[in-house]
């Protein structure tokens, strides 16, 4: 299915299935982020029971310490 | 009239005109940290004709700061000038009627508690968390807004906290990541510095000449390689619960008061600071290093360097140590106590 992510469109396979598995698929679970699922923000706590479909759109944002 | 024409172009901005001006010009801005982020904002609001900048860093000018950090110049490399000493010397040829207070120490809650209160607000242009969660509850204390920003590789964030408004840093962040991603190790190129600096500084000008309803509101992020912008609205994610901004606990103020070590981060380096009563006898340690013929010695004004093995140490007059060449903090502990005393 595709997604758009900032902006860009991906492919994502079938097997990811929410906003965790998604995160994980993006090796960016170990950062620290807000995600925004079709305009929506969403709490961490939530991220496992979204559900991403064909066409959503995500904003991811982490956060970096560098300056 | 050199001295009555410089603003003109930014005083025919409509919001900021004659009376925003004339704001700027009373205004106290506090800069942490003065790398890349710190120095573009700097020379920003010098130019500007902010009043009074406070810059604190703790650190001296490198070799490997000069492709972006734009105030620093190869002589300041050469002479191993802290970095606020060398960014006043250059904000003051850039406008001499900026008042600069050059600050040689580490951001602390100590440092922080007394300089933060006299300011309009505070830039965070630091290199690390544990920083910025200081700057955060401090800013949340003494009612003052402060914006951070942040960037690596190509990549930048930028979000402007206000008091008793906006959510705060520790609202947004659910854990402090450590995933190794620094301009150490996968580098940093000086547009997305600049993007991030654009940001921040606009917002401080918003603020300073009293357009608050001009403000963002929104966590601003970008990839410039990527070619992606992101703005997210996260004012639902104000935490009633949150012990900084909501029940005003200030929790990194009190670890804080206790930490002495901090491995800097991606630089294999130790800070080492000792208690504020110790002080440092800058010419006899000199002295006495000089003795030691595996020594190599390098001093100026405000620093003493040395290398001894795989190490190298450089002491501020303030008695804070780096310890170059060890991320381990027993080890530099040791060497600290070793050849400083
Ligand atoms: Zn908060």
């Amino acid at each position: 299915m595709e997604i758009i992510v900032n902006g860009d469109p991906l492919e994502v396979s079938e097997g990811i299935t929410n906003i965790e598995e998604l995160i994980q698929e993006l090796r960016l679970e170990k950062k620290s982020l807000i995600v925004e699922h079709n305009q929506t923000i969403l709490k961490k706590e939530k991220h496992k029971e979204t559900a991403i479909s064909e066409g959503d759109r995500l904003e991811i944002v982490h956060f970096v310490g560098g300056g | 009239m050199l001295v009555n024409n410089r603003y003109h172009r930014q005083m025919l901005f409509d919001p900021i005109g004659e009376t925003g001006q004339k704001r700027l010009q009373e205004s106290h801005v506090v800069i942490v940290g003065v790398g890349a982020l710190g120095s573009s904002s700097a020379e920003m609001l010098a130019r500007a004709g902010v009043g009074t900048l406070t810059l604190i860093d703790r650190d001296y000018v490198e070799e490997t700061n000069l492709q972006r950090q734009q105030l620093f110049s190869e002589e300041d490399v050469r002479m191993q000038t802290p970095k606020v000493i060398a960014a006043k010397k250059r904000l003051q040829e850039i406008n001499h009627l900026t008042n600069i207070h050059a600050e040689v120490i580490d951001a602390g809650v100590d440092e922080l508690e007394v300089i933060v209160p006299q300011a309009n607000l505070v830039i965070d242009a630091t290199d690390n968390f544990d920083t910025r969660l200081i700057i955060n509850d401090i800013c949340q204390k003494h009612h003052k807004p402060w914006i951070y920003g942040a960037c690596v590789a190509s990549y930048g964030v930028t979000f402007t906290v206000l008091p008793e408004e906006t959510p705060c840093l520790q609202c947004l962040m659910d854990h402090i990541p450590s995933d190794g991603a620094t301009c150490d190790t996968v580098g940093i190129i000086s547009p997305a510095v600049q993007m991030v600096v654009s940001h921040q500084v606009t917002e401080v000008l918003k603020i300073l000449t009293e357009n608050l309803d001009a403000l963002s509101g929104k966590l601003i992020a970008f990839d410039l390689w990527k070619n992606q912008q992101m703005e997210l609205k996260v004012a639902s994610l104000k935490d009633e619960t949150c012990p900084s901004c909501s029940k005003k606990q200030y929790p990194h103020l009190a670890y804080q008061a206790q930490l002495k070590t901090a491995v800097l981060c991606g630089r294999n380096t130790v800070q080492i600071r000792t208690s504020a009563e110790k002080i440092i006898h800058f010419d006899e340690m000199k002295k006495h290093l000089e003795r030691n013929q595996h020594i190599k010695l390098f001093s100026n004004p405000y620093l003493l360097s040395f290398e001894i093995d795989k190490y190298r140490v450089v002491v501020f007059r303030d008695g804070r140590t780096l310890i170059h060449g060890t991320k381990n903090v027993q080890e530099a502990k040791k060497v600290y106590y070793q050849y400083v005393g």
